[in-house]
């Protein structure tokens, strides 16, 4: 819950998603869900040149099971709500 | 998990959505999207249905294979169920974008299997 809550607030801001099979793709972070599947706006590839297979590609949905990372804006980052938050995960609140 | 077709519905209830938000693929019913599956490959179809778990119906498929040595071969499948599990990419295809490619003339390495 705390991940999807926490993706909740991220969304509107750019954020690039690796994946598991090495592409990456980067958006506007449009929406997220409970299996923490995002979907992204106005996507890109980062390397183009080598991953031309969504060049068509604009809008997507990419399944939570795989992605690798996801690449966040360091303003994006409250490191003291995330400690909090956390730390209330861990107790069982 | 019921599955059910059309633009209408392909969605759980709403009383289980509260904790979801909406990333539904209610949107792309009867769009033409790419799917990139977790072996690689790259399918070209119209999304009939989906469920909770990512499964798909795509009418009028074909997959799409890159190669370094020959442009982009295309091969005509019909109706395909794709199952969620394979399932990496959901892309909204953009017509007028993918009528520009030339897709005979596009070499590059096919896609990596997904590797846990």
């Amino acid at each position: 819950m705390l991940f999807f809550s926490y993706f909740k607030e991220l969304v509107g801001k750019e954020v690039t998603v690796e994946l598991k099979n090495d592409l990456a793709i980067t958006g506007t972070l449009h929406s997220v869900d409970q299996y923490l599947n995002i979907k992204l706006e106005n996507t890109r590839v980062v390397d183009e040149a080598k991953y031309p297979h969504m060049l068509s590609v604009k809008n997507c949905f990419i399944r939570g099971s795989v992605v690798r990372y996801v690449q966040l804006p360091p303003d994006g980052v409250d490191v003291e709500i995330l400690h909090d938050a956390t730390r209330r995960e861990a107790r069982g609140t | 998990m019921e599955f059910r077709k059309g633009s209408s519905l392909s969605v759980s209830d709403s009383s289980k959505k509260e904790m979801a938000s909406d990333t539904g693929l209610e949107l792309l019913i009867e769009q033409t999207i790419s799917v990139i599956t977790n072996d690689g490959r790259n399918i070209v179809g119209v999304l009939k249905g989906f469920d909770q778990a990512t499964n798909l119906i795509l009418d009028e498929s074909h997959e799409r294979v890159y190669s370094t040595k020959a442009g982009v071969e295309q091969l005509m499948l019909g109706l395909y169920i794709i199952r969620g599990d394979n399932i990496s990419v959901v892309g909204e295809l953009d017509e007028e974008l993918d009528s520009n490619l030339n897709l005979s003339s596009l070499h590059a390495h096919p896609l990596k299997p997904v590797g846990h």
